[in-house]
């Protein structure tokens, strides 16, 4: 006679250890083995999109900020060049130089987050805070440009709250100069660690026409072999006069598109930034950064989609104009909450500890998927 | 040691007492200690400081960390079951620390003087599964109850490759009393048990290398036995909170904190007794060079210590290196590696001992 069986709903957060923030899992397993993976969000929602309507248009700004609050440069970024291109601003050629080299140091910053919450989901606590301190370098190079740590309200339409602070340039070429080796050291502690590789090559793979169809972007997308980079692809700021690569996974040790390839991707991106802040620092123009601000913020009427590559993989902003001072919409294309919805997809069949892996290499952000 | 302390007091009752507490605070101011040693290894690997405020270099923040749970409210959850929720830390606290009863610190600081002392030594320890399991089933939780399931066959299958290591160190030395391991292993390092032991010839540098094999899979099963990184599934705080004693608070999770501790120390003793000469100096002792044998005990006991010190560093290093194994991973470690290795071991090293 066979026993009867059923199996077990279990509710992983929004309050646990490695759902990076509210998130909300409802898992349903048999033993450890998962049947399905339902992810419930919405725990962080802060009306951002009606706010937006509510409000002029430089006053969107900082709450864009809070968004993906790991990578707040970039959403300021990918607002501003939407305004802009709706009003048809040209800004200087320093205030696209520094907006470039803060990005960039955004994303290694928010790279460093993703791949340090990834670790220590696996269990390795001391690349999360060896990677912290590093991160700390940028914090503090953002602090002394405009005296925010994690929350900007730096870029503003049409130019810059703040000039970069005169040490600036000598502190980023030797944050460069010393995150290098950092770098080295970060994959001979865990990126090529035996049990860090076991835990994740051949983990949710990713396969690209599923990638594709689900929509996903950045360093999941890239993970599964395709070189899709919005700065290539559909160039911004002055990304087309750049020189770097788009790292893609190559299924290093196992196969394409797993959990290692979508972490290693991040590591080597990080290099990339590097080499672009290296193009920029020594040469940014002299000039006023806020001479292009316009007195009195009021775009014709007409709709803008613009978009830019955020750390976590394509933020678009749809901006509709209705002539009037606050914008009629604002909609935002959160890559975590594309990103997320693969969760179901690549946990099938894996075990509640996978779950975790996977989750932690979508590198989601609850602040942009909530909005 | 009751002997010893019979002879001194002349009271049956006081020198009984004696024998149970003094041990006991050893292994209590231990379990201090090797937490506060925890957070300043991990600290000074992460390039952190770690406590500072209480004491010299926070020193007594375990003390006060004690403090502050035993003064804490003992919340228990609404659906548990009361009984088993509340023998199952209990239970898990005597498995380990009843464990050191015949661990022998010196030739004269010994709890027991038992002739099975390594059988009972794997029997007290196999309570800690009852424990877990208790604890687990009885908070209603299912992250518990997943960990306490991870625990049960984490340990229960590790204990596998340790009994059989144990086993061939059992053959090796002919005796199940863990003084008389100690013992053997007399005079030089070179006598220790990972070294070949106390026999000379051909066969003393034929089993150096089996000796070797067998330590390293009993340093790892009994890793995993005290659920420690990179076998810290039962209790991974990334999947399931915390897992067995997710649902603990005060001082309940305190003794499951302390009695972690404990463990360590217990398996780190065992290791050093079976491979490391137990308390035998390595260099042989100032106590007997200059006359004052009397110092002899106490050096023993300071060997001792630093030997299961040494080990129990060596598990908190690679907790803060290594990440975590997933649960398949884990059994496959066991099954397939540990056990068939521990048997050929074993084989080998009963061919040359009797050779």
């Amino acid at each position: 006679m066979a026993l009867k069986t059923e199996t077990m709903v279990l509710n992983m957060g929004p309050q646990h250890p490695s759902t990076h923030g509210v998130l909300r899992l409802e898992l349903e397993i048999e033993g450890e083995l998962i049947i399905s993976v339902k992810p419930h969000i919405g725990y962080l929602h802060r009306c951002f999109e009606k706010h937006a309507e509510a409000m002029s248009y430089p006053q969107v700004v900082p709450y864009t900020d809070r968004l993906d609050y790991l990578a707040s440069m970039g959403n300021n970024f990918g607002y501003v060049v939407a305004a802009e291109k709706l009003m048809g601003i040209q800004v200087s050629e320093r205030v696209e130089y520094i907006r470039v080299i803060m990005a960039e140091l955004q994303r290694i910053a928010s790279h460093l987050v993703a791949i340090a919450t990834n670790g220590a989901d696996i269990g390795a606590l001391t690349p999360f805070l060896y990677l912290f301190r590093d991160r700390e370098y940028i914090l503090s190079l953002f602090e002394m440009t405009c005296g925010g740590r994690m929350l900007y309200n730096y870029m503003w339409i049409g130019g810059l709250s703040h000039d970069i602070h005169p040490d600036f340039v000598r502190k980023t070429k030797e944050f460069i100069k010393h995150f290098r080796p950092t770098v080295v050291e970060l994959n001979n502690l865990l990126t090529f660690n035996k049990i860090f590789i076991e835990r994740t090559a051949n983990i949710g793979v990713l396969p690209l026409d599923t990638a594709i169809n689900f929509g996903a972007s950045g360093p999941v997308l890239r993970g599964s072999g395709l070189a899709f980079d919005v700065r290539k692809e559909d160039p911004y700021s002055i990304y087309n006069r750049l020189d770097f690569e788009i790292p893609t996974g190559k299924g290093l040790v196992g196969t394409v598109g797993d959990c290692w390839d979508r972490y290693y991707v991040r590591v080597l991106e990080m290099e990339q930034s590097l080499r672009i802040i290296e193009q920029l620092i020594d040469n940014i123009p002299e000039g006023d950064v806020q001479s292009a601000i316009p007195k009195r913020i009021k775009p014709p009427k007409g709709t803008v989609y613009s978009r830019v590559e955020n750390p976590r993989g394509e933020l678009g902003y749809f901006i509709i104009s209705d002539g009037n001072l606050n914008p009629f919409r604002v909609k935002v294309r959160a890559p975590s909450f594309v990103n997320l919805e693969l969760m179901g997809e690549l946990s099938k069949g894996h075990l509640v500890a996978d779950v975790i892996a996977i989750l932690g290499s979508l590198d989601i952000v609850l602040g942009e998927i909530d909005r | 040691m009751y002997q010893f302390l019979y002879n001194l007091i002349g009271n049956e009752i006081i020198a009984g007492l004696l024998v149970a507490v003094v041990p006991l605070t050893i292994i209590l101011v231990f379990a201090l200690f090797g937490i506060w040693l925890e957070r300043k290894v991990s600290a000074h690997m992460q390039d952190r400081l770690g406590p500072m405020r209480t004491g010299w270099h926070g020193w007594l923040q375990t003390v006060a960390d004690l403090m502050k749970m035993l003064q804490k409210e003992d919340i228990i959850a609404h659906d548990a079951d009361k009984s088993l929720y509340n023998i199952a830390p209990v239970l898990v606290f005597t498995g380990s620390f009843a464990a050191f009863a015949v661990i022998p610190f010196s030739s004269k600081l010994l709890g027991s003087e038992v002739e099975v002392g390594i059988f009972y030594l794997l029997a007290i320890s196999s309570m800690v599964v009852a424990g877990i399991l208790m604890a687990g089933w009885s908070s209603n939780n299912k992250y518990s109850l997943l960990g306490a399931m991870r625990a049960a066959a984490q340990i229960v299958s590790y204990e596998i490759p340790t009994a059989l290591v144990v086993l061939s160190m059992i053959m090796f030395t002919g005796t199940l009393s863990l003084d008389k391991m100690s013992q053997m292993q007399t005079s030089s390092f070179w006598n220790w048990n990972i070294f070949g032991g106390a026999v000379f010839g051909l066969s003393k540098f034929l089993l150096i290398p089996f000796m070797f094999v067998g330590a390293t899979i009993m340093f790892i099963s009994t890793l995993a036995e005290v659920n420690r990184v990179p076998f810290d599934i039962p209790e991974a705080e990334s999947e399931l909170v915390a897992g067995y004693f997710t649902e603990y608070c005060g001082m309940k999770w305190g003794m499951f904190m302390l009695s972690e501790y404990g463990n360590m120390f217990a398996v780190s003793a065992v290791i050093s007794i079976l491979f490391l000469g137990g308390y035998q100096s390595p260099i042989g002792y100032l106590g007997n060079t200059i006359g004052a044998s009397w110092l002899v005990p106490f050096e023993q006991g300071f060997w001792f210590i630093a030997k299961g010190l040494t080990l129990v560093f060596v598990q908190m290093w690679l907790r803060w290196t290594l990440p975590r194994l997933r649960v398949d991973q884990l059994m496959t470690v066991c099954w397939k590696y540990l056990i068939p290795y521990a048997f050929l071991n074993l084989i080998i090293i009963g061919i040359i001992s009797i050779l």
